[in-house]
């Protein structure tokens, strides 16, 4: 083809806002995040290395004072709590990504585009679900190699859980990353969301029989609705799923479809936090 | 479509800023098109409105056929924009920066691939389409920032300073695509810059100052306009000499980039009676023909140098002190 064709060619775009370009535009974004996820080698190793100390230095050490948790070994029970650390790590870490590309000026290159923002916005937290169910697969690896029975089922199960749980928490991250102007400011919030979120959620101990305050706290943290279906999956695959503590509510005992749905409830209310901050952005 | 772009009564306010105060020109298909002024002059707003980015106050405009506010899709699909600040993503290679564009925009998937190597060709960087882009230099990132912008084959292409903060080689390297594009391609380019030696290779230059626009021709027909060469000299009492020369000669000079600098016809032939007839010793003098600082100066009063910086005193004027 002459290159004055290939010219006329690439000026005929299809440009609307119909749902194939939306489609299209959530793929570009989506595979532009993978790319970076996959090139991120520091990342990566971090993504094993977190875990690792979590489960086997801490897990290891704290089992010497309190060998069994709800009559699991206490490795077992904190096994998907670490799980649901470093997936809520990673997919945080992908939402902040919006702030670099703010502060690279890539974000420019994007709100420019005659594409929704929306979908642009969709598309980075299919990126950030795909990290995250990635980085939870990588701890079926860590957890088998430390001795955590690992059977097809569990790893079925993960499957589903993982990119609803994972979408969730990057939603999560995209609402606060829309609201922040630089990277340093990003980073801060991270430190006063991501650690309350996490040692409220019931990762490291158990949700009964804590102090009232605390207990009411662990209720309200959505992590905790993404901890127990994690846990009860990881113990049913150990033979203890009737063991699995339960997130209650007074007397009720919250079942774990209904985590899994307040789990997507959260990401519906992040996006539409997320949403109207994002379109209205400057370029 | 006649005009590739036609601006008509164009305002916009910031609250008590008026940053554009009514504008109208119109851009011909194929031209290369040149908008000088110094910062604050109202460039970048107007930029940022014929791209979509910012909305108008009052009056309208069009760009490739297309309405800036109605039809602002349609706009942004038809134009290309490189910024000064680059957009590029660092962490991915020079290749899947233009393919992510090309798929953005919805380029067929088919023609994509021979397209962005076209593009990259044209900007000499196809042998380091695998390279990543943070390991590039200035030069080559600007380089691909422009065949990026092409990946769609937009209509008008908008160049905002594209030449700024580069060595001159790569200045004129940038000023060889330019008119390759011109000449080899349907494309118009709009392009603003405030080095004057560049602008003099677009086919029509608008001159703005403080909101409006003060001059817009060919810059052969601005420089006739003025007319005058322009005559500098350093002297041991410049503030003497200019009441000399109001004085005897009846001529209005000001001191610009630290020099006397006044306009007059035939230069060379006025300056054996400026060493005659000025009461004040000159130790240096040098006669320039007209150029576009000359115009710059003539329609605004003051050269686009001592704007800026009159302009960055306004904004910064505590940093002064450090220059």
């Amino acid at each position: 083809m002459s290159a004055a064709a290939v010219s006329r060619q690439a000026s005929r775009h299809v440009t609307n806002r119909g749902l194939t370009s939306s489609l299209r535009t959530i793929k570009v974004v989506w595979h532009r995040e993978l790319l970076r996820f996959v090139k991120d080698r520091p990342r990566l190793i971090a993504g094993v290395v977190q875990p690792v100390l979590y489960l086997f230095v801490m897990g290891t050490g704290i089992s010497a004072m309190v060998p069994t948790t709800h009559g699991v070994p206490f490795r077992t029970f904190l096994f998907p709590g670490v799980m649901s650390m470093t997936v809520l790590f990673t997919c945080f870490f992908s939402a902040g990504s919006i702030v670099w590309d703010r502060e690279l000026g890539f974000m420019r290159e994007m709100m420019v585009a005659p594409v929704r923002r929306s979908a642009i916005l969709v598309g980075k937290c299919l990126g950030g679900m795909t990290a995250g169910t990635v980085q939870g697969l990588a701890m079926v690896v860590i957890g088998w190699i430390g001795g955590v029975t690992i059977t097809p089922r569990l790893v079925g199960t993960l499957l589903l859980e993982l990119p609803l749980i994972s979408f969730s928490l990057t939603a999560f991250g995209v609402a606060i990353a829309t609201r922040m102007k630089s990277i340093q400011a990003f980073m801060a919030v991270m430190q006063v969301v991501l650690f309350p979120m996490f040692f409220a959620s019931g990762a490291l101990y158990p949700l009964q029989g804590l102090p009232s305050w605390l207990e009411a706290l662990t209720r309200f943290d959505p992590l905790t609705y993404a901890v127990a279906p994690l846990r009860h999956a990881v113990l049913d695959a150990a033979g203890q799923g009737a063991l699995a503590p339960k997130v209650t509510w007074g007397s009720f005992v919250v079942p774990v479809w209904l985590d899994l749905a307040i789990v997507a409830a959260s990401a519906v209310l992040a996006l539409a936090l997320a949403l109207p901050k994002f379109e209205r952005s400057d370029v | 479509m006649s005009s590739a772009v036609v601006v008509r009564g164009l305002e916009k306010r910031y609250g008590d800023v008026h940053a554009v105060r009514g504008i109208d020109f119109e851009v011909a298909r194929g031209e290369v098109f040149g908008f000088l002024g110094p910062n604050g002059a109202g460039k970048s707003t107007t930029i940022k409105i014929l791209c979509t980015l910012a909305q108008p106050t009052a009056g309208t405009a069009m760009v490739a056929g297309h309405d800036v506010v109605r039809e602002r899709d349609a706009v942004r699909a038809n134009i290309g924009l490189v910024f000064q600040e680059t957009t590029l993503d660092d962490y991915l290679t020079a290749y899947q920066n233009l393919r992510f564009h090309g798929e953005l925009y919805g380029v067929d998937s088919a023609i994509l691939p021979a397209r962005i190597e076209q593009v990259m060709r044209m900007v000499g960087l196809w042998d380091r389409r695998d390279g990543i882009v943070s390991t590039f230099s200035g030069g080559m990132k600007r380089r691909l920032e422009i065949a990026r912008g092409l990946v769609h084959a937009p209509s008008v292409l908008f160049l905002d300073e594209p030449t700024i903060g580069l060595d001159p080689q790569t200045r004129s390297t940038i000023w060889g695509y330019i008119r390759e594009l011109k000449q080899e391609h349907d494309i118009t380019i709009f392009l603003t810059t405030h080095y004057m030696d560049e602008a003099e290779n677009c086919d029509r230059i608008a001159i703005m100052d403080s909101g409006k626009l003060v001059a817009l021709d060919e810059p052969s027909k601005l420089k006739a306009m003025v007319g005058k060469d322009r005559i500098q000299i350093r002297t041991a009492d410049d503030e003497a000499a200019i009441v000399a020369l109001r004085e005897t000669l009846q001529i209005d000079a000001k001191i610009l980039d630290g020099a006397v600098t006044f306009g007059v016809p035939a230069g060379e032939d006025f300056l054996p009676r400026l060493f005659a007839e000025l009461p004040v010793p000159i130790r240096s003098a040098s006669v320039a023909r007209p150029t576009l600082d000359d115009v710059f100066l003539a329609f605004t009063g003051t050269t686009i140098r001592d704007a800026e910086a009159t302009a960055a005193e306004k904004a910064a004027p505590f940093a002064r002190g450090r220059l």
